[in-house]
């Protein structure tokens, strides 16, 4: 078993008396694509300041590439192993395109001239523009390029989608699936939940500063299932509490279940009950990540 | 060899894409000694986690459908027990298809068949084990 690229022990900031993230205890694996979800405020950024040694977090620790955040000399270290991608994409807005890459490329003796050029050519940058006047989708571009080309152990994205058109989306995740296929380990915050479905090996969903889902995608795949019954005369709910049933919702002679898990034995408990009518169909991401933020 | 996984049929894409290969293999789309793309080219032409491409290749060598050639890459191995199976389910289809003309004759809806069969394949197994 490889050690987790990212490792943390009830890691908590609070901002005065606002918590912001709660006891997280939080491992990604390495080699693998992690996506890492939540609504707006629920604590994912401040997470990822944390993990990079930007905000210093009230309680708890971390390992980062097996190098502990809060040391500063360890920190520093880490940080050269690990290519980050602003929520807000910070550059230098006086810098053109190329003064920017060649600032950047200064400080990294792996730097990738070939990626560069590939991306260069491919993102249609403009090399003499001022980075000021690009669009939202170019700086988007731009940032991600510099970090594509430092050839990082672990990618850590904050919302890289943000900005982009669909083909721009497209365009980012082959590149984060090519270069997952390098072995480079990737964690991304996303509201793209169709595009993190794609490409993710495992998601981590915060809510409220909580930890409130950490699987695999095949096996939240496996496993999620809505079961919709039709009954001549309806059992009592109480006949479905079976681990992994989540919410029962009944109308007529339909009751419908939403279960994490055990769908085969609340299809057979139906069916000892007398329906007439089972239907099981897999459940979405979109769905678990609503009903995992709803009812926590 | 085009493949099309869908991220929210409730199945592991891993699974998908075996399936997909073996049946490529048993229609004869896909024939001994064919190579299959690379895990990089794969998982970008596909757009999912190269471990998706990595786990179908390494369970589809552990059932003897692809072999795994050091730094050639995977090819498709089809022995005798997969071409046995391959009349096998050629002739199951055959019959399966003059049963969903029946079924049709009799006035039943091509989709309530497909919810049949989907309920039958689902309980079936589990039921028949436990009683």
């Amino acid at each position: 078993m490889i050690s987790p690229a990212i490792l943390t022990h009830d890691l908590t900031k609070s901002y005065g008396p606002v918590p912001a993230v709660r006891d997280l205890n939080l491992a990604v694996q390495a080699n693998r694509i992690t996506a890492f979800l939540g609504q707006n405020g629920a604590g994912k950024s401040t997470t990822i300041k944390m993990l990079l040694g930007m905000v210093r977090p009230t309680r708890g620790e971390g390992t980062v590439l097996g190098k502990r955040i809060g040391d500063a000399e360890q920190n520093r270290r880490l940080r050269q192993n690990v290519a980050y991608v602003a929520e807000n994409k910070p550059l230098y807005g006086y810098m053109t395109v190329e003064q920017t890459i060649r600032f950047a490329s200064s400080f990294y003796p792996d730097w990738r001239t070939d990626s560069e050029k590939k991306l260069l050519h491919e993102y249609r940058l403009p090399l003499h523009q001022k980075v000021k006047t690009l669009s939202k989708g170019m700086r988007t571009k731009l940032a991600l390029l510099l970090a594509f080309a430092r050839r990082p152990e672990l990618l850590i994205l904050d919302e890289p989608s943000e900005g982009l058109d669909p083909v721009g989306i497209e365009h980012l995740l082959q590149l984060l699936v090519a270069e997952a296929a390098e072995g480079v380990t990737i964690f991304f915050s996303s509201h793209q939940i169709a595009e993190v479905e794609r490409v993710a090996d495992h998601v981590c969903i915060l809510n409220a500063g909580r930890l409130a889902l950490n699987a695999s995608l095949d096996e939240l795949r496996q496993s999620y299932r809505r079961i919709d019954f039709v009954f001549p005369s309806l059992p009592p709910e109480r006949e479905f509490c079976i681990a992994g049933v989540e919410k029962i919702q009944t109308a007529g002679h339909q009751l419908s279940l939403f279960a994490s898990r055990n769908a085969d034995a609340v299809v057979e408990r139906g069916h000892d009950l007398g329906a007439v009518s089972i239907e099981v169909a897999p459940v979405g991401l979109r769905d678990i990540f609503l009903e995992t933020v709803k009812e926590n | 060899m085009f493949f099309k996984l869908n991220p929210t049929a409730g199945q592991p894409l891993y699974l998908q894409l075996m399936q997909q290969i073996r049946h490529a293999a048993e229609t004869g789309a896909l024939q001994d000694g064919d190579q299959l793309p690379g895990i990089r080219t794969l998982a970008e032409e596909l757009v999912v986690s190269p471990n998706t491409i990595v786990k179908a290749y390494s369970e589809l060598e552990h059932d003897g459908l692809v072999e795994l050639r050091h730094g050639s890459g995977a090819f498709i191995t089809t022995k005798r027990r997969m071409r046995s199976l391959k009349d096998h389910v050629q002739v199951a289809r055959r019959r399966l298809s003059k049963l969903i003309e029946q079924l049709r004759d009799e006035g039943l809806l091509d989709d309530e068949i497909k919810r049949a069969f989907e309920a039958e394949l689902l309980h079936s197994p589990e039921f028949v084990r436990k009683r």
